[in-house]
């Protein structure tokens, strides 16, 4: 039986839940889960139930990792550190956003904790709204397409590169989508002594408008298309990269998601899948995915 | 129901809300077309997939919100979805 | 006694209390003029004098923050801070507040921006009072230091579980050389109890912190806050008396009166200014006045039955508020004295005065002044709350 228990409100479907659900399997009990505001505490813990197996903690939106500084400092001060993992486990909109000051500084710090980023690329929880993780061109409530708007204008903040800029010991990308590769650096993470940081990708069929039970399908794609490389980093320098055999076009990811129709209603080759394209082809020469 | 102070709730008490009752579609699995490779497990969700003795699988419908992700990753297409009669 | 007292700057006297408290975290982020107390349990903390864990986060949300995780963790937590930064925390406070967490914080009294101001009024506590945490105020350092060991008994009460701020006022208090008595620790070891709270985040026995309580169970919360609110009102003189007795000093409890009993003219305020007053009445007395003083130590909770009671024979309540509700032109002590007597048969005039904002000095001379403006109210002249220090020649 998992350590994040059923009945919980997630969407059918959800990758979110996926990823508590593999954090805290790859994990075990022995570890005391810090969460911001988001989908995953929300739908967990309504009052007065909790999904949680392990204790949790949730205070506001922009402090989880101030709030695990704190709560490391209060094990070690009362030894009763042991080897209780701290997990603070945050949305995107809550790490990459509102929260990255206190990522900082406790990164900065040096405290013994793995900071994991749960990242469906939207402020999900109050309904779609772009965050500093949506990628280019995705539609949002607050980057719809229109008349004069292709969606999102933005590209996609590089948080693994300001982490590891922060002199983390081990910093990785991850995917609900590839399991055992997620609990392999999840656990790898919270071994290592130091601040840590995994960057999880975690599709919403809610949010990205596809159906709940192409989760998994549209994860895969995301890496095949090389628009999501999986790599860890040790010490600022890249150490593992899944390589990928046979590469898919972008369209093959994007065509899936309702969040980048209106970029398929242009006849002819289209540039704003064209700059897609490029960003993936720069990830294929950046971290050697070919 | 006493209120605890400090909002603190108990662990795994989500179990007492039965989510299987949000779901039109249901999983079926056939054991014979099963190859046991326990993807469907590793992917539900809801974590509701549980390993039998003889090593197939089968969800606890209590639970199961028929999001279908286990049909759709199963590489013998061992698990269908289907209209649930109510 | 006098022999053990030392002259120390008023913000060594709170750090060395706090330090006698036996902290496990300690949060520590600057702003003038509460950095000394930070810095001074830096150096205790160096020294090996305090055995805790000391954090410099990066900004005071981040300070409450890591205490918040610390005190659910079963930590007794401590940081300190002024202005700017209570107000950068003003999320956290309800927060904290409605988790029930024991946390202990000193709040050097600054004045708010705009326009950006380092010196002493109260505006920056007072704009917090609905966030849930107990407020004391103190007169002197010596109360300054010796209120630190009374929150953490009062906060960590399991019938009280709730986070609690000393006010001090800024420069006044913080940067004054005083001849104190430093809390002892033999004395602070009886008289204060180890933090071993009923709920905490241990892997043995796991629970969930931070619910999210729907229009079903939200109220109830509330109320229990409100309730444990009611609980501190006993407590706060129960614990002032019983650091009396350990320690023998006794500033107040909830209140406290200076020649109070027959004062026709009753002067309320909270904090410093508080010996300027008894200083002005000490004068005014000789010269035949009946004027004397009610101190407010407690403002959260406010004790609205001590305040009926003290004021039952004033002719006269004259409140001054170092802050200000803009808007209604008037201060947070006025608005709520006038409220408690309101359902009374008590209908003595309360005249409200608002003074000092931004460190402007309150001498003796206008403390008399406001004391013949209130005297108008014999004659029919009746100006419910103004500004006392105005400056003609910039308004």
């Amino acid at each position: 039986m998992s350590l994040l228990k059923p009945g919980h409100r997630g969407c059918a479907g959800c990758g979110d839940a996926l990823a508590g659900k593999f954090v805290l399997d790859a994990l075990g009990e022995d570890v005391i889960v810090v969460s911001p505001t988001g989908c995953l505490e929300v739908f967990t813990t309504p009052y007065p139930e909790s999904a949680w197996g392990v204790p949790w903690v949730h205070s506001l939106f922009e402090n989880a990792a101030a709030v695990a500084s704190g709560v490391e400092a209060a094990l070690k001060s009362l030894g009763r550190k042991n080897k209780t993992k701290i997990v603070a486990i945050g949305g995107d909109g809550a790490t990459l956003d509102i929260g990255l000051q206190a990522i900082s500084g406790a990164f900065e710090r040096g405290h013994d904790f793995t900071y994991i980023c749960v990242d469906n690329e939207a402020y999900m929880n109050t309904g779609i709204q772009r965050s500093g993780a949506t990628p280019l061109y995705a539609n949002t409530t607050t980057s719809p397409p229109g008349r004069i708007s292709s969606g999102n204008p933005l590209y996609k903040k590089n948080m693994p590169a300001i982490i590891a800029a922060h002199g983390s010991p081990y910093v990785a990308t991850a995917s609900i989508a590839y399991a055992p590769d997620m609990m392999k650096k999840v656990k790898k993470a919270a071994e290592i002594k130091g601040p840590t940081y995994v960057h999880v990708h975690a599709p919403c069929s809610t949010g990205w408008k596809f159906d709940g039970s192409k989760t998994i399908e549209v994860g895969k794609l995301a890496v095949e298309t090389a628009l999501w490389p999986l790599y860890e980093m040790e010490n600022g320098e890249i150490t593992t990269v899944r390589k990928i055999k046979n590469r898919k076009p972008v369209e093959e990811y994007l065509k899936v998601q309702g969040r980048f129709k209106h970029l398929f209603t242009m006849a002819g080759e289209n540039p704003n899948i064209k700059k897609i394209q490029e960003i993936a082809d720069r990830n294929v020469k950046q971290f050697g995915l070919e | 129901m006493k209120l605890v102070i400090k909002t603190v709730t108990k662990p795994g008490s989500t179990r007492a809300n039965k989510t299987g009752a949000w779901r039109s579609f249901m999983p079926v699995f056939d054991h014979k077309l099963c190859s046991k490779c326990g993807i469907c497990a590793i992917y539900c969700p809801e974590g509701i997939v549980y390993k039998l003795e003889n090593g197939y699988f089968e969800p606890d419908y209590e639970y199961c919100k028929g999001c279908g992700i286990c049909a759709n990753e199963c590489p013998k297409k061992a698990i269908k979805m289907v209209l649930e009669g109510k | 006694m006098r022999k053990n007292m030392v002259v120390v700057e008023g913000s060594y006297a709170v750090a060395h209390a706090v330090k006698v408290c036996k902290p496990n975290v300690i949060s520590a982020y600057p702003i003038t003029p509460q950095t000394h107390i930070v810095e001074d349990l830096a150096q205790f903390h160096a020294d090996g004098e305090i055995n805790c864990e000391y954090i410099n986060v990066e900004s005071e949300f981040s300070a409450i923050s890591a205490l918040i995780g610390a005190s659910a963790a079963g930590a007794r937590t401590y940081s300190s801070t002024t202005s700017q930064g209570l107000a950068l925390m003003h999320e956290a406070l309800f927060n904290s507040s409605g988790m029930r967490l024991p946390i202990v914080m000193t709040v050097v009294n600054r004045a708010l921006s705009a326009p950006i101001n380092i010196w002493n009024d109260q505006q920056d506590s007072i704009s917090q009072r609905d966030t849930g945490w107990i407020q004391l105020y103190a007169e002197d350092v010596q109360e300054s230091a010796d209120m630190t060991p009374q929150l953490y008994k009062l906060a960590e009460d399991v019938d009280v579980l709730l986070p609690a701020m000393s006010c001090m006022d800024g420069f006044i208090l913080s940067h004054v050389y005083e001849p104190v008595i430093l809390l002892e620790q033999s004395l602070t070891d009886e008289f204060l109890p180890s933090y071993d709270p009923e709920f905490v985040l241990d892997t043995k026995n796991p629970m969930s912190f931070g619910a999210f309580a729907d229009p079903s169970t939200y109220t109830e919360f509330r109320y229990k806050q409100e309730k444990a609110m009611g609980v501190a009102l006993e407590k706060i003189e129960e614990i002032a008396n019983e650091f009396k007795d350990i320690y023998g000093r006794y500033y107040g409890g909830l209140i406290d009166g200076y020649v109070l009993d027959d004062a026709e003219i009753v002067i309320m305020a909270m904090g410093s200014v508080i010996g300027t007053v008894k200083d002005t009445i000490d004068e005014l007395r000789t010269e035949g006045e009946s004027v004397g003083l009610l101190k407010v130590r407690s403002f959260r909770p406010f004790p609205a039955e001590a305040i009926r009671k003290a004021l039952k024979n004033a002719k006269i309540v004259i409140t001054l508020d170092k802050n200000i509700s803009v808007g209604k032109n008037e201060g947070a002590l006025c608005t709520e004295v006038k409220a408690c007597l309101y359902n009374t048969d008590n209908r003595v005039p309360v005249i409200g005065f608002m003074l000092g904002h931004g460190g402007r000095d309150i001498p003796m001379q206008m403390i008399k002044k406001i004391i013949n403006k209130a005297k108008l109210v014999e004659k029919g002249i009746f100006v419910e709350s103004e500004f006392a220090d105005l400056r003609e020649d910039l308004a």
